[in-house]
């Protein structure tokens, strides 16, 4: 077991390598094999009319003009133990973990998408305990009662929830919550929990239902499936031949085995979302990181998009990991083999 | 009064291509102490019978009808509730494939604890010292860390121990083994067996064993049932259908057995055909399209079905059979045709 977690903690951790790498190669290594020259990244930091004395200036100051294992070693360095950037006649100290100082903005990445990212969390956590409960609660007793009307007038809401955009569900809950009934009266913004926990509650009720919607959709079709496929399992007849009460039967033995799929998904979408949910943030005006993203994209802003992207796949990675372990305590044949 | 009691037994379930009569008419008894083997080809209606016996048989459309007296106790008009806390204590099962048979979640020890606490109100600590006594009794080496493996820790045949220990662990009147040794290899198909018979001893249980290999029921049946199409074709003392079998059907599984004793040249004797469909079955004897002696008696094969009848030569008391062959042509037949292929 022992062994297990270190193992998987390592492949983490190589990933995580591997993120950085690619990352870094899309936007420095791809851009020149496309015939982009030096002067031309560095001619996107000077502002309008630039001459060629300032971009060659820039090129020097960013490290534009060294060779690219050396530009890739500063970037990770930057992040474990911080840089130095000047800026004009002073010199900005940005700690670790920095991920690039925006020129743009004229401060570091990294405090920028500390900002962003209780927005996206307390969107994606909220919103992935909602349609986790209601996902799998609605996918079990729909394979229970299969061919029921319970059955049929679920998964044809769930078919609706998995086919309508967010931005379509997000615009119709604001008009008709916010503003024809005016349950939610702030929602479209975001108070962050600490000034209010009221208010931030309320503001995130409609993202979070809307957003879970989506997925619990996803999630009840999922589990409808899986429980459908174990409760024709061998074990669970034998579970039935020992007199076990059908509540044990389905719950302790058939949902427990269909839970496994369901674990590995959830932790996907979970880390993903925490990387962004673009589309939920953008139609509820929340600043999360993925409006964040939005912005650095249109801003062509790299060092943001950079440690967006780096940002992001962290949280994918490290969503892995947990469902890795978590696949250890749910089932034993992982741990042994 | 008889023990397990089963009366004109018929298990009907509803498809889209018609009624699926996969049990239809079936009567046998059974005392305890006694073991009665159902043999039969796949789809002949025996693991149907056992599931419906146990309350297991699938389905709110599954038409049941007949009678199942258990100690008097008629189990299919009996509240499901009812049947469900006799399962496990009174009548129990083991299955074929032992390892999809137990959930691969949890650990061995903790399904047997399982088995005998929702019978038994004692606390973990007990149950789990009666898992560990029954994981002995089955002949697990080391019980008491054995106990915390899980499933896919245990070889076929321990897991097949495994399983018998949580069939036995509320010490069941009846106990129905559906093709207890067919995932087993031989060397472990004989020590289950083994098993079986010295505790069936031990608890003086009822037990049913489903096979269709003959020489598991050889092996332990006092009596057999040969069931073809749902019905019983052949029914008698176990040494009885092994010396003078009286069916067809009956001479041709024997047929079909491969045995160590024989010149490898000689060909085994498969029955022809496959068997018949259990929506529509066929008119008449359902066995007689691949009947070999079927154009001996003429008509009636095909027109009219052979009820299930003691011998009418007395040759025994308790020996019935489903045929319209005549004890002399099947004496004949037997002496001359069969006897001297087998």
């Amino acid at each position: 077991m022992t062994a297990y977690v270190l193992r998987r903690i390592l492949a983490a951790v190589l990933m995580l390598f591997v993120v950085s790498l690619v990352t870094f190669g899309i936007f420095f290594l791809v851009p020149r094999l496309a015939g982009q020259t030096v002067d031309q990244l560095a001619a996107q930091y000077v502002g309008r009319n630039p001459d060629p004395v300032q971009i060659h200036a820039i090129e020097v100051k960013l490290g534009f003009d060294q060779p690219l294992y050396v530009q890739y070693g500063r970037f990770v360095k930057a992040i474990l133990f911080g840089a130095d950037y000047q800026n004009g006649p002073d010199v900005s100290h940005c700690p670790a973990p920095c991920f690039g100082y925006s020129f743009r903005n004229q401060q570091p990445v990294w405090p920028q998408m500390m900002n962003a990212l209780p927005v996206t969390g307390s969107l994606a956590i909220g919103a992935a305990i909602l349609w986790l409960v209601a996902g799998v609660s609605i996918g079990v007793l729909s394979a229970l009662k299969r061919g029921s009307f319970f059955d049929r007038a679920a998964m044809t809401i769930a078919l609706g929830g998995v086919s309508l955009p967010i931005f379509f569900t997000a615009l119709i809950a604001l008009a008709l919550f916010r503003d024809t009934l005016q349950v939610f009266p702030d929602a479209g913004s975001y108070i962050p929990f600490l000034s209010n926990p009221f208010r931030w509650a309320e503001a995130l009720v409609l993202p979070w239902v809307t957003l879970a919607f989506l997925y619990a959709a996803l999630y009840a079709r999922l589990t409808r499936a899986g429980m459908l496929e174990t409760m024709g399992e061998d074990f669970i007849r034998t579970a039935r031949a020992k007199g076990l009460p059908e509540r044990t039967v389905v719950l302790k033995h058939g949902l427990r085995a269909s839970l496994a799929p369901i674990t590995t998904i959830f932790g996907m979408d979970l880390g993903l979302l925490v990387g962004g949910a673009v589309l939920t943030e953008t139609a509820f005006s929340l600043p999360g990181l993925g409006q964040f993203a939005i912005n650095a994209i249109n801003n062509n802003d790299l060092p943001e998009i950079m440690g967006v992207t780096m940002l992001a796949g962290f949280f994918v990675v490290v969503a892995n990991l947990v469902v890795d372990l978590l696949y250890a305590v749910i089932d034993p044949r992982v741990r042994f083999s | 009064m008889t023990f397990l009691d089963v009366r004109d037994l018929r298990v009907h379930f509803p498809t889209d291509d018609g009624v699926v009569k996969s049990v239809d008419g079936l009567s046998f008894q059974l005392e305890r102490g006694r073991t009665l083997g159902i043999v039969g080809e796949s789809g002949s209606g025996k693991s149907v019978t056992s599931l419906a016996i146990m309350g297991l048989h699938r389905g709110r459309r599954t038409a049941i009808s007949g009678q199942i007296l258990l100690n008097d106790e008629d189990l299919v008009t009996a509240d499901p509730e009812y049947v469900r806390r006799l399962r496990g204590k009174t009548m129990a099962m083991i299955f074929q494939d032992p390892l999809s048979a137990m959930h691969p979640y949890y650990t061995v020890g903790n399904q047997i604890i399982e088995a005998y606490r929702v019978h038994n109100n004692v606390s973990r600590r007990v149950a789990r010292k009666h898992a560990i006594d029954m994981l002995d009794r089955v002949g697990i080496p080391q019980p008491a860390s054995r106990v915390d493996d899980y499933p896919h820790q245990f070889s076929g045949g321990m897991r097949q121990r495994a399983m018998i220990a949580m069939a036995l662990c509320c010490d069941p009147e009846l106990l129905i083994a559906d093709e207890p040794t067919t995932a087993l290899d031989v060397t472990v198909q004989a020590q289950i067996l083994d098993l079986i018979r010295d505790l069936q001893n031990e608890f003086n249980s009822a037990v049913i064993i489903i096979t269709h290999d003959l020489g598991v029921v050889a092996e332990l049946a006092d009596d057999i049932l040969v069931m073809y199409a749902g019905r019983a074709v052949e029914k008698g003392p176990a040494a009885e259908i092994f010396d003078a079998p009286q069916h067809p059907y009956t001479w041709g599984l024997l047929g079909s057995m491969p045995r160590l004793d024989r010149e490898r040249a000689t060909r085994l004797l498969p029955i022809k055909g496959t068997p018949p469909s259990l929506i529509n079955p066929p008119p008449g004897c359902p066995f007689h399209p691949r009947c070999a002696f079927a154009g001996q008696v003429g008509a009636a094969c095909a027109t009219v079905r052979p009820e299930l009848d003691d011998m009418a030569d007395g040759t025994a008391g308790e020996h019935s059979l489903a045929c319209h062959l005549t004890a002399d042509e099947r004496a004949v037949l037997w002496d001359t045709d069969v006897r001297p292929r087998l």
